[in-house]
């Protein structure tokens, strides 16, 4: 009989890899990257869990990262994701193999698919994680870089009260995650339950190419039609739609800097909101002077944006502007003028012509992507 | 039919959050909206009410207060409120809180034309994870991340958005759908369901309504039943004050991609 | 006396806030710059229940008290004052005197309608020869068989060119001078009835004001409200109610000023200070907070009295009065503490300054207002 409290009867580190249509996801190579580093740091062997239709040829590439084994489970019904279906066969694997580690990336399919199996286990799940760690004292390490907390109180965080005993968490796996909307961080612990479940953000974790050879095991597995209650009708890929200002995460916004060639500062902008993958924003200057439409006004008149990095190009930050923008999480400036009170606000300010810069950017952050 | 929507009394995140001097959150000083998420799922519920007719009930759980929270449902148009409050339910990580969530809804009774409904996530914790375990719980079927709901008969059909298109689903009643912003606009509290809300019901379930369903138990509810701790919690550094960088040549480009690459801005 | 409000109100000054915020505060300058009527605006208040708030259930209405309605005017002045008139006129100067001196007919047949905003209501009573000076009325119903003809016009009729209701007050015996006045209930399509030009105007720019023109207009007789020569008294009760809306929208303009020039002040930098920490923005501020504070007592205190059938002509006076007064004052302040920006249309303080002026004059200038309070004091 399965039971998720006899700690000791786990071992080794799992990484579920989320395919769609036979295609491995991104996430899924950072996650077996991050997987090897808590697999080392624990002594134990890091596994892929692979489901899907026709799957073997892509349970290869995971060895490139440092996947010990893949287990795969390979049926025309595991071909597209259902909650039914890949929960059921995930938790049956579970309980036959026992690993102590099981990470999901938080996609639309690791947040459904996660909760579910943790329920069905009886075990601990942290949502969205931006860290992780089982060495204590590179957690320590990372808590006094990236966190305010005094040195006693990171140095307790060696151990925590379970029931009336002191407990080391020199095994557990320490997940790391912003709360209340980044206003505050938490490292979540499941001490007393295994597998101790994650779901990572993707994009976070960083893929490095650790190449092994990996071993594929095809364990025996009960899945049938009458265990999946829903059915997908179709599953439709679309090109991504034009978000709106309000909602973007990236933002680069023009002012009155482009009018020494607006159709050039414009498609500037364009070409950077594209390598960013956000949208084009406008100070009211340009609106008024009918350069782009006014659904793109930020500021007072405008609309206000909070997106996690907002480009201002040539805009020198009138009051107005800044009531529109200011609550961004990261505000880049390029101004010709250094007095420009847009710089007051800016996290990084650069002083130059944006017609100059920005395509100095726009390779910059290309050659930085590429090398990720 | 019924309708049932869970729903959570959370902290305004969009404003200005307090920190206690311990990396707690200071919850006494900041503003308690219905979450976002939740107000989707409300709207759903009542645009399927308007639609078929049915009985909408929607479920919370948190301290004594939260009843302020139903009584503006209500006066959207909700029928019934269900409070579960308790010492014994404090404390509770999403896993014990989806068992006592489910217990008090399996208490209430679902039938076989039954949905619930809830917010794909809440704003404090952006988890994630109540509606697909209380659905487990349940033995229900879920679709998450609903973008479209149709109903016809006992099937519902939902638009289930994903990072990259989206796909169709097929499920049958009694099922948990979760919601997200893009299902619909929420609508307002009506004046007349204002002067109305004081009058319909709440019904309280406590410690001793649930205790006796199999799903409570002292080792699966509140702090002690949470298979997570928290280890410790912390505020990120304050944002500093803005750095200028020198020059405006491809080295000041290149640091600055170098930067935004690091933080994982890029 | 206790102005603890209850639970409901609480939440009907929620509502309408979120209400303001998201769906009339976006408008607020459009509708302004371009003199457009807000319909879109109305049909959702009407779907809101916010048409006829303080009317029963079984007449359409939202069931609730005068306070809750103006609350309700009073939040939405906080964002647009033309929004803000379009309900209280249509309520208090509209709905209002049907409720109060109509027939279980006449109720039946108009207020359902008007309550839940399906129709919208007006007022006739200012005529070009007939505005601080009520009494002087030209316009005549002429009692011919089963219906009165009307003969004359009206003016600066808010609500005027979009409403489908209007109660409008003609002379029936002039030789009675006020108790020649009789109140009749007028619908958009009566023969001989139109609506004629279109005021343009400093402030409220948004809400519709024209003249009403009645050339042997055929009004039923069983659209006769209330006795024949009872027109005036119903004029002037009905005022005293449409002054408390009226108060309720001034209070709101000046207390949407002052949230303006807070957020505005605490954001704006000179001298490498916020201007906020200046002593005298934030003498400028108390003292305007103090004085729209006051100006709620005063409304909330007549809204009060209505509800309990009392009277409350000085009150109601009393609240106009210094609530608008008090909103001509601060907006002018929070212009001035704007500066350069508060001159422009960027910001929404220039307007607020138009609008307030407009409640310092209608449903009885200022001075009328003083006229009754003092004549309420008994001074002769």
């Amino acid at each position: 009989m399965f039971n998720s409290s006899e700690i000791e009867a786990f071992k080794n580190v799992w990484v579920f890899c989320e395919q769609r249509n036979g295609e491995m996801m991104p996430t899924t190579f950072e996650l077996i990257s991050e997987g090897r580093k808590l697999a080392d740091e624990l002594g134990v062997e890091l596994c892929g869990v692979l489901l899907g239709d026709n799957v073997d040829g892509i349970a290869k590439e995971l060895g490139l990262y440092g996947a010990d084994k893949v287990y795969v489970y390979d049926s025309p019904l595991l071909a597209t994701f259902t909650t039914d279906a890949y929960t059921k066969v995930i938790v049956d694997a579970v309980e036959e193999f026992k690993p102590e580690i099981l990470l999901f990336g938080a996609s639309t399919i690791g947040r459904d698919l996660a909760p579910r199996c943790a329920a069905r286990l009886h075990t601990g799940l942290c949502a969205d994680c931006t860290h992780l760690d089982i060495d204590l004292g590179n957690y320590q390490q990372f808590l006094k870089e990236a966190s305010t907390l005094p040195e006693d109180r990171i140095e307790r965080t060696k151990s925590v009260r379970l029931a009336g005993a002191d407990h080391s968490v020199a095994r557990d796996l320490k997940m790391t995650r912003p709360a209340f909307g980044g206003h505050l961080m938490a490292s979540i612990i499941c001490p007393r339950f295994r597998p101790a479940m994650a779901t990572v953000r993707p994009g976070v974790m960083k893929k490095r190419e650790n190449p092994r050879e990996v071993e594929l095991l095809h364990p025996a597995f009960d899945l049938k039609p009458e265990d999946i209650k829903t059915e997908v009708v179709e599953v439709v890929k679309a090109a991504k739609k034009l978000v709106d200002l309000i909602g973007a995460d990236y933002i680069v916004s023009v002012g009155r800097g482009i009018s020494k060639d607006v159709e050039k500062g414009l498609a500037l902008a364009e070409e950077l909101a594209n390598e960013l993958g956000g949208v084009v924003g406008a100070s009211r200057a340009c609106v008024d002077a009918g350069w782009i439409g006014a659904d793109h006004q930020v500021g007072q008149t405008g609309k206000t944006v909070h997106p996690k990095v907002y480009v201002a190009l040539g805009i020198s930050g009138a009051i107005q502007h800044k009531a529109g923008m200011q609550e961004s999480e990261c505000i880049i400036a390029v101004n010709k003028n250094e007095t420009a009170p847009i710089f007051e606000c800016a996290d990084y300010g650069i002083v130059g012509d944006l017609f100059k810069v920005v395509p100095e950017l726009i390779e910059s952050i290309r050659a930085a992507k590429a090398a990720k | 039919m019924k309708i049932f929507v869970t729903v959570k009394q959370v902290p305004d995140t969009s404003g200005t959050v307090a920190v206690n001097p311990d990396g707690t959150l200071d919850r006494a000083s900041m503003q308690t909206i219905i979450n976002p998420d939740d107000m989707n799922a409300v709207e759903a519920a009542l645009s399927l009410k308007d639609e078929l007719g049915c009985r909408v009930v929607a479920f919370t759980m948190g301290p004594p207060p939260a009843e302020g929270m139903l009584r503006e449902l209500m006066a959207m148009g909700v029928d019934e409120g269900v409070l579960i409050t308790a010492r014994e339910f404090g404390g509770s990580d999403t896993y014990a809180t989806s068992q006592i969530i489910a217990a008090a809804i399996d208490t209430y009774g679902v039938e076989p034309e039954d949905i619930i409904l809830a917010g794909r996530q809440a704003i404090d914790g952006d988890t994630a994870q109540v509606g697909p375990q209380i659905a487990e719980k349940l033995h229900l079927p879920q679709v998450t991340y609903a973008g479209e709901i149709q109903k016809d008969g006992d099937v519902l059909t939902v638009k289930r958005i994903l990072e990259d298109g989206y796909m169709t689903v097929k499920v049958h009643t009694p099922c948990m759908i979760t919601c997200i912003k893009e299902l619909n606009q929420p609508r307002y509290m009506n004046i007349g369901g204002i002067f109305e809300c004081y009058e319909k019901q709440v019904v309280t379930m406590t410690y001793d309504t649930l205790k006796d369903h199999p799903l409570i138990d002292k080792s699966t509810i509140g702090l002690l039943g949470s298979p997570t701790n928290i280890l410790t919690s912390f505020t990120p550094p304050q944002k500093g004050a803005g750095m200028m960088l020198p020059g405006d040549g491809k080295e000041t480009t290149d640091k600055l991609a170098g930067i935004l690459a690091a933080k994982h801005i890029i | 006396m206790d102005f603890r409000l209850t639970k409901e109100q609480l939440l009907v000054r929620k509502m309408v806030r979120e209400f303001a915020e998201n769906e009339v505060k976006p408008l607020a300058s459009e509708i302004d710059e371009e003199e457009r009527f807000p319909m879109e605006t109305v049909e959702k208040m009407a779907k809101l229940g916010m048409m006829g708030i303080y009317f029963p259930k079984e007449y359409g209405g939202a069931g609730g008290a005068v306070l809750s309605y103006a609350m309700c005017v009073e939040e939405l002045a906080k964002v647009c004052g033309t929004t803000a008139v379009i309900v209280s006129a249509h309520t208090s100067l509209c709905c209002a005197p049907i409720f109060e001196h109509g027939t279980e007919e006449q109720k039946m047949k108009y207020l359902p309608d008007l309550c839940s905003g399906r129709k919208l209501g007006a007022f006739g009573l200012t005529e070009p020869n007939a505005g601080t000076d009520a009494s002087g009325q030209q316009t005549t119903a002429v009692l011919d068989g089963d219906h009165y003809v009307l003969n004359g016009s009206k003016c600066f009729i808010t609500n005027g060119s979009v409403a489908d209701v209007f109660v409008v007050f003609a002379m029936t015996d002039p030789k009675m001078g006020n108790r020649g006045i009789s109140a009749f209930i007028v619908e958009k399509g009566f023969k001989g009835f139109s609506q004629g030009k279109h005021e343009k105007k400093m402030g409220i720019r948004g809400s519709s004001t024209c003249d009403l023109i009645f050339e042997d207009c055929i009004v039923p007789k069983e659209n006769l409200l209330g006795k024949e020569g009872a027109g005036f008294k119903i004029a002037m009760q009905t005022l005293d109610g449409g002054r408390i809306g009226i108060a309720a929208q001034a209070l709101g303009i000046g207390e949407g000023a002052i949230n303006e020039a807070i957020k505005y002040t605490s954001e704006r930098v000179q001298f490498k200070k916020r201007i906020s920490a200046f002593q005298n923005t934030q003498f400028q501020l108390a003292d305007m907070h103090t004085r729209m504070q006051a100006a709620q007592f005063l409304v909330y205190n007549a809204a009060l009295k209505k509800q309990a059938h009392e009277r409350c002509s000085m009150e109601a006076a009393m609240a106009k009065l210094f609530a608008a007064e008090a909103a001509s004052d601060v907006t002018r302040r929070a212009v001035q503490l704007f500066g350069g920006y508060g001159y422009t249309r960027e910001y929404p303080v220039e307007r607020m300054m138009r609008d307030a002026k407009i409640t310092e004059i209608y449903e009885g200038t200022s001075e009328v207002q003083r006229m009754v309070i003092a004549a309420n004091l008994g001074v002769k």
